[in-house]
Formats: C-alpha cells, sequence, structure tokens
C-alpha cells in the first residue's frame, strides 16, 4: 500500500502544471468485524477501502477532491480525474487568505507490526467464553493506514496492525458491564484474563439494584466515565478557532475560572497510536499542553486558524480536537478507591453526554453498565441507570478530591466511516458530589 | 462560506460494492473499493468463507432459500444542480447579511449537494436501482457578550434539488439568524417549573427520533444494539395493548412523502417500502424492524433494512418516521397556554440506553402566559421520561403546522454507522413538562 501511495503521488507530481502544489493524502484499511449478540455471532465481515484525497494548490487557490480508489493500476486514471476536476473547480475560485501548507519538507514514517490472531478464531474464542453469559460485543481488527505526500517531495506514512473487542455481559435490563481487549498482539490467555474480570464484575449486578433519587452525591468516576466526560469537552473545548469565535465550553476558563489544580491535561502524540501528520503535510509536536495545573494552556491550532489569527499552528487537524488525550495521574491508590469513596457512587460508565448550558461548561448524561452503590467502603448493591447534570467547574473544578495514581490507555473503539485511532490515557477521579437529576 | 470567506471547496466520490453470502445456517459480507472482476470475485470468496465459519453460531439460522428477488426503481424529486458561482454569491450574501452588530462573532453559510446511486442485486434475479438527491443547506450565526454565547443555526434537511434552497427560506436567512441570536444574547434565562410545552416541528423531529424511533426499532428490541446504541424500554408483549402516548398520538413509517429524507422505494435488503401504522389513537401497534428482524422476532415490522454506505451492512434505522398532523391551529395551541415555554431547534439532546429518562435542550424559546407569547427565553432545556411524556400530550397542530424535517447523522450499529433520517410533525402541546435553562 505504501509504495502504491507513494507512486501515484510520484507519477501524478509528474503531471502537474507551473504553479501548481499537489497534496495527497490516503486513509485506508483492511478491517475484519464480528458483533455479537447473547454469545452468538449477528453479523460478520471484512471491509477493505481505501480513500484518496488530492488537494490542489495553485496562485493561493485550492480546492480538494475525494476517490475511492481500488488499490490497483486503475487508481492512476481515478486520481487524474480529480486533478482534471480541481482545475475546473479553481477557475471559480477567489484567492484564499487563510491558506498554509507545509512547505518545509518533513518525512516520517511508522509502521507497527502487530500479532493479529484470525477473525474466526476470534470468534471461536469469543463464543466459548460467552457459554452461560449474555454477551452482546463487537471485535474489530487489521490494518490502518495513512499516508501524507506532496509535489514538495515530502512523504509521510503511518501503518499499524491493531484490534479492539468491545464487548458487555448482561444481567437483568438494564444491569450490564462492560469491558474492553484492544492492542496489536492478540494474546488469548490475556483475553480469557479480561473475560474472566468482567464476568466476576457481573456477579455483582446480582443484587436488587437501589434506586436512587435526585440530588447531590459523593461519586467515583472510573476512566471510562471520565473518558466521557473529558470527550464532550474536546467538542470544541481545546480548539483555537472555538476559543477566538467564543463557542468554546471551556469559555469561562478565557475568563477567569479554573478547573482543580489537579487537572494537567494534554494532547499527548508521542505516545498515542493516531498518525504523527495532519491533511496539510504539518507534522505534530510529542505534546501539547491544553491545561495547565487547572488553568487554561496551549490551544490546538490547526494551519486554517494559524493563518486566520495570527498564531502558530501546531499540526492539529482541521477539527482541532485531540486525538491522543493525557490526563496526569494523582495521589489516589487504586486499591484505596473504594475506602476513600467510603459511601457514594461507583460509577464505571457515562453515556449519551451533552450541554446543557455549552458557554457556561454545565453538561449532562446517563449512568450506564455497572454502576454501583457503596456504603462504608464496600460496593452494596448496582444502581439503576441515572441522569446527571452538573458544571464541569464543579466536577472537575471544586469537587475534584484526587485522581487515581495509575492509569488505563483506552482505544477509542469508534468505527465511523473508518476505524479511530485515538487514544486515551486516563485515571479514575474522586468526587465530592455529583449532581443527580432524574 | 465563512465570515465572509470561501472554504475551500471539497467534493468526494465514495464508491464500493458489498457482496453478501448466505449459505445453509451462515452469512458473512466482504466490502471493497476495488471494483474490478478480480476485486469483485476475492469479496465473494471472503464473504463465503465468513458464511461458512459462521454458519453454527449466528442468532439465526440462514437460509439461501429464502433470498429475495425485488425488481423495481427510484429517484428522488427535484433538478440537477448548476451553476458553481451562482451558488458562491448566494452563501457571500447570505454570509455578508449576517454581520449586523459587532456582538456577532461567526457567520456560517454553506450547501452541501449529494447525489446517492444504490444498485441491489441477488443471484435470484433481484434489481432494484435507486438514485437520490440531497440539496442540503446550512447556515449558523453565533453572537457573544462576556460569558454568554449564543448560536442560531438553519439546518434544512430534504430530498430534492436547487429548489430545496428555497424551500429552505435559505434566502435572507443570514440577517434573520444574527437577528436571533442577539436577542437571545439579550433574553433572560428560561424558567424553571412544570408547565407547557410546545414544541415546534423541528424539535418534535428530534423528540420523535429518540424517544418514539429508537424505542421501536427492532433490533434494540432483540438485543443486538446493547453493548452500544442501546437496547429499549419497549418489549414484544407491549404490542398491540400498550398505551405510548395520549389518543391525539398517531406515528407512522412513511416512505411515500416526496422530499422526506428516507423516502425510498425498497430498502437495503430488498424490502419494498409501504407506509405502516406504528402506534395509533396512543397505542402502541407495530415495531421498526426489517425482514431479517421480522422472522426473528416472529413480528411484522417495516421496510427499513438500511446500510450507511457500501461498507456497512444493513440493519434496523428509523427511516421515515411521522406524527400524523392533528386538529388544533398554531393560534388555538398558544391561546390554550396558561404558563408554559415555546421552543425550537434542537441544540442539546441525551437520552437513556433504554430510551427513556431524556433531555433536551433547543436554541430558541418564547415565554407563554396567559395564551400569549410574551417573549424570547435563552437556554430552554426540558428532561422527562419517554413512557410518559407522550401521554401528556394535549393538542396536536393541524396540517398548516405540519412540517418535514430529519436528521442527517444518526449514529448506531457496529460497526458503527452514521445515517440520515426523516422526521415530519406538526407543533404540539405537552402538559406539566420539567422546564429548566441554563446554569447560574
Amino acid at each position: 500500500m505504501k509504495e502504491h501511495f507513494f507512486e501515484l503521488a510520484d507519477r501524478l507530481a509528474r503531471e502537474l502544471h507551473a504553479g501548481e502544489v499537489l497534496l495527497l493524502n490516503l486513509s485506508a484499511e483492511h478491517s475484519d468485524f464480528v458483533r455479537f449478540n447473547k454469545g452468538k455471532v449477528r453479523q460478520a465481515g471484512t471491509v477493505e477501502q481505501r480513500a484518496l484525497s488530492v488537494h490542489l494548490v495553485r496562485a493561493r487557490r485550492h480546492a480538494a477532491s475525494t476517490v475511492s480508489i481500488a488499490g490497483n493500476d486503475d487508481d492512476l486514471e481515478l486520481a487524474r480525474a480529480a486533478l482534471s476536476r480541481l482545475r475546473d473547480a479553481l477557475t471559480d475560485l477567489p484567492e484564499d487568505p487563510w491558506l498554509l501548507i507545509a512547505e518545509q519538507p518533513r518525512s516520517t514514517s511508522s509502521e507497527r507490526r502487530g500479532a493479529l490472531a484470525p477473525a474466526e478464531a476470534v470468534v471461536e474464542q469469543a463464543v466459548a467464553a460467552a457459554q452461560g453469559r449474555d454477551l452482546v460485543g463487537f471485535h474489530a481488527g487489521g490494518t490502518i493506514y495513512s499516508g501524507f505526500a506532496n509535489s514538495l517531495g515530502q512523504r509521510n506514512w503511518h501503518e499499524a496492525d491493531s484490534f479492539n473487542f468491545d464487548w458487555s455481559f448482561h444481567a437483568a435490563p438494564g444491569q450490564a458491564v462492560k469491558s474492553s481487549y484492544a492492542g496489536f498482539d492478540w494474546d488469548r490467555a490475556a483475553f480469557a484474563e479480561r473475560i474472566d474480570a468482567s464476568a466476576a464484575q457481573l456477579a455483582r449486578l446480582a443484587t436488587a439494584p437501589r434506586r436512587l433519587e435526585p440530588g447531590e452525591y459523593r461519586a467515583y468516576l472510573a476512566p471510562h466515565a471520565l473518558e466521557e466526560l473529558i470527550g464532550l469537552l474536546c467538542w470544541g473545548g481545546f480548539s483555537a478557532r472555538a476559543h477566538a469565535t467564543r463557542q468554546s465550553p471551556l469559555l469561562r476558563m478565557a475568563n477567569g475560572n479554573q478547573l482543580s489544580p489537579k487537572v494537567t491535561l494534554a494532547e499527548n502524540t508521542a505516545e498515542g497510536v493516531a498518525p504523527g501528520f495532519q491533511s496539510e503535510g504539518f507534522v505534530k509536536p510529542a505534546n501539547v499542553t491544553l491545561i495547565a495545573n487547572g488553568r487554561l494552556a496551549d490551544a490546538l491550532v490547526s494551519p486554517r486558524s494559524a493563518k486566520e489569527y495570527g498564531l502558530a499552528t501546531n499540526a492539529a487537524n482541521g477539527g482541532e480536537s485531540p486525538e491522543s488525550l493525557d490526563l496526569a495521574p494523582g495521589q489516589l491508590p487504586p486499591g484505596d478507591v473504594l475506602a476513600a469513596l467510603d459511601t457514594g457512587l461507583y460509577i464505571s460508565n457515562f453515556w449519551y453526554l451533552n450541554f446543557s448550558d455549552r458557554a457556561a461548561g454545565r453538561i449532562t448524561g446517563m449512568t450506564r453498565f455497572a454502576t454501583f452503590w457503596v456504603e462504608g467502603g464496600r460496593i452494596a448493591a448496582p444502581v439503576d441507570p441515572m441522569r446527571f447534570d452538573d458544571s464541569i467547574y464543579r466536577m472537575l473544578g471544586e469537587n475534584l478530591l484526587e485522581l487515581t495514581s495509575s492509569r488505563e490507555l483506552l482505544f477509542d473503539p469508534s468505527t465511523y466511516e473508518e476505524r479511530s485511532t485515538s487514544t486515551a490515557r486516563l485515571p479514575g477521579a474522586l468526587l465530592r458530589s455529583l449532581r443527580l437529576t432524574l | 462560506m465563512r465570515q465572509d470567506t470561501i472554504e475551500p471547496p471539497r467534493q468526494s466520490i465514495d464508491r464500493g460494492a458489498m457482496l453478501t453470502a448466505i449459505t445453509e445456517g451462515g452469512s458473512g459480507y466482504c466490502a471493497t473499493s476495488d471494483l474490478s472482476v478480480s476485486g469483485l470475485q476475492a469479496a465473494l470468496d471472503r464473504a463465503t468463507t465468513w458464511a461458512e465459519a459462521t454458519s453454527a453460531k449466528s442468532v439465526v439460522r440462514f437460509d439461501p432459500q429464502r433470498m429475495p428477488a425485488p425488481r423495481g426503481e427510484y429517484a428522488s424529486p427535484g433538478a440537477a444542480s448548476s451553476g458553481r458561482s451562482a451558488l458562491h454569491d448566494l452563501l457571500a450574501e447570505e454570509c455578508r447579511r449576517a454581520k449586523i452588530d459587532d456582538r456577532i462573532v461567526e457567520r456560517y453559510a454553506a450547501l452541501e449537494l449529494v447525489e446517492d446511486e444504490r444498485v441491489y442485486l441477488t443471484n435470484t434475479g433481484g434489481e432494484v436501482g435507486q438514485q437520490f438527491r440531497f440539496t442540503l443547506p446550512h447556515a449558523s450565526v453565533t453572537a457573544n457578550q462576556g460569558v454568554e454565547t449564543q448560536t442560531r443555526t438553519l439546518e434544512h434537511a430534504q430530498q430534492g434539488g436547487l429548489e430545496q434552497i428555497e424551500r429552505a427560506g435559505f434566502v435572507g436567512c443570514g440577517e434573520r439568524l444574527a437577528d436571533e441570536a442577539l436577542q437571545l444574547l439579550a433574553a433572560p434565562n428560561c424558567p424553571s417549573g412544570r408547565m407547557d410545552l410546545l414544541l415546534m416541528p423541528d424539535q418534535m423531529m428530534l423528540q420523535i427520533h429518540e424517544s418514539i424511533g429508537h424505542p421501536l426499532e427492532l433490533d434494540r428490541i432483540l438485543g443486538d444494539e446493547r453493548n452500544y446504541a442501546g437496547t429499549s424500554f419497549v418489549t414484544p408483549d407491549m404490542f398491540g395493548r400498550y398505551r405510548y402516548g395520549s389518543e391525539l398520538l398517531n406515528v407512522t413509517y412513511d416512505p411515500t412523502l416526496p422530499h422526506e429524507l428516507a423516502s425510498y422505494a425498497f430498502d437495503d435488503d430488498g424490502t419494498k417500502a409501504e407506509k405502516v401504522w406504528l402506534i395509533r389513537d396512543g397505542i402502541l401497534v407495530a415495531p421498526l424492524g426489517g425482514a431479517l428482524s421480522q422472522a426473528r422476532a416472529g413480528m411484522p415490522g417495516t421496510a427499513n433494512a438500511r446500510a450507511s454506505g457500501w461498507n456497512r451492512p444493513p440493519i434496523d434505522r428509523m427511516a421515515n418516521l411521522n406524527v400524523e398532523p392533528g386538529a388544533a391551529s398554531f393560534s388555538e395551541m398558544i391561546a390554550s397556554v396558561r404558563r408554559g415555554v415555546l421552543m425550537r431547534t434542537n441544540v442539546s439532546w441525551s437520552i437513556d440506553d433504554s430510551r427513556n429518562k431524556f433531555q433536551f435542550g433547543c436554541e430558541w424559546g418564547e415565554l407563554i402566559e396567559d395564551g400569549r407569547r410574551v417573549g424570547v427565553v435563552r437556554n430552554p432545556n426540558y428532561r422527562g421520561v419517554s413512557a410518559t411524556f407522550w401521554r401528556s400530550l394535549r393538542m396536536v397542530g393541524n396540517a398548516e403546522t405540519f412540517e418535514v424535517h430529519g436528521t442527517l447523522y444518526c449514529g448506531k450499529g457496529e460497526p458503527n454507522q452514521a445515517l440520515h433520517c426523516g422526521h415530519a410533525a406538526p407543533a404540539c402541546v405537552f402538559s406539566e413538562v420539567d422546564i429548566f435553562g441554563g446554569a447560574e
């Protein structure tokens, strides 16, 4: 794939007219997908897709065309046709004052080979593990390819074999535990260990659920729950454009509000698995600090925002959202979480978060999967799904008591359009109070 | 067009094929962007391998003898688009005219033109060709003062050609949205309390989608989505007897409205699409489930097995889901409210995984007191429980209040699929709803 893409780039570059600059991006994958319900296979299949984006620049005018390619000799004609359409499109366009592309070539290459199990073998293991249990889940595995090339000689490549098996075990309606096994090298024993651990957690749901009234409760947010909360802040919270147009959900942080000094958040590209380059050819820095000790730090600045607002780009993608989140750990040993919580809610997952007042950082959402009522440092009963509605300045501000000292690396299981390469490395969070409303 | 600067135009040509193999007991698929004969053969071989590998492990026993052989075609209404320069000028004009005050901090106008051609073929002689055209105007204007920011948007989502620009009311929208964003900036916070709620059709769209559409999806009821999109508070025994809403509530799956987003002749499993009543006079009648789900559940359903594209397999989606018009005029509905809030244009949506406890927010609110609209309020939100909310429906607007809307990005499925759904509805009044405003 790599050689094919770079050869396409070489051949197209030779066909450019004077004054034209060409940028190519490739996003491709070969993935096996299997979904399960009630411990059996619901759908199984394979997807091979390759999207080539052709971006033509001439006299500060530019346009882009994305075409599906086949991975064979026909691709050159498809790319040439795209180039021809773009030449036509440029004739109608004015100069773009916010155009910024990488002009100093910085070539990079990252290839991570994994030891993936054949998907059929994963099916065998999953069906066997589900015996006597109600397993619902999804396995995605295969190779993801990302490439960038321009006519200035820059070449970037990112290729990784990876898998993500994301599943839940279900007990009574509304009571379930969620787990996942993701990485680069499939290990049958490690998978079985994860299955056993989530089955053990499922056993805790056997008790009759506790029904809570709306009100304020002490709460512990496990890393997956915290990921949902911080994930919502990524809807513009770290975007230079959103800050400049006053649409950030962290707007009040730009006007003096702070989170707890325990909160230090970064875009840690160096330790993530996402490509280290973006579509205009800029190579990402190893680390961008987004929040430092509770205060707003650097924003993610796309090349376009850099030109518009007179900033330096830090090679953010066009959406200016993080892909490799990293929240610094705290002091609470994971083994002490229940004791430190004492009496309150242990929340494994949140679900369907959104803003009740975006400008004020007020967020609502649901508990989902294993949520427990804890009394005297012991799990007492599962809790029916509850809605919270609270401010980020309370949850991760005045009410944040401590973060755990160890963190989990969470691989995003999302597969909209293509398999996600986003990750989040997060601790858990102990809150003095969480406001439940329904 | 953003801030009077044209964004670089983007074009996408996404093409590929999904081959599905059904063997004795099993089913598998392989999707590929390689449309050469060898590429398609390789995909079929892979799909067959999957079918054989899963034949004894599937949730349902697939039977190759039951392969349908549909034949037919469909084409969206409306003419093809033309004239790039004229469209650029239109967007530039709306963007420019939105700059009516220094507090306007962002102006955006865009047009998305989509042509989608789908061909469904079976080895039993089935052949369905469907051509869809979507013309999708978008606009948004944001105003800010201090720590308060308000946005008004125009989202018009229908099938059709350039006539949709006029149907959307796009011309003149820049100045109107800017004016409304400034009104919201100056407005008081929405009051809190239990009171009447008048939902306009563009928010009824979201209310129908989340708290009727998703709960009635048969694959959710069968448990397929419990690991991702969620389950449903609806169970199979409720059909035919459960009171979903007041007797004013009538809900249909209707693939026949010409401009609605998910109008079509066949779904992506080749089932012919026809109008079906799902809730009649408030009583739950039928679920939203395609042929496979119907066979698994032993229940009737609808032609709504749909795929977001060539690289995702069909699953149950809600397609067009509409509330049928009632008898009340808009003025009668306003006059009936002693104290309540009118809300339009969704901005926030959150609902639990069984689609019961919800909280929704809107861009625009108007306080109603003693039968009169008395002023704009900002950050209007409301919350409730699906299982009881629709029973509080006390007035349904007549055909004059009926509007066709839709959502472009309903997310569901593993692998994930974002897909468009149509929702047409009149304005409706609900009693004793928990309404509240933003943070202070």
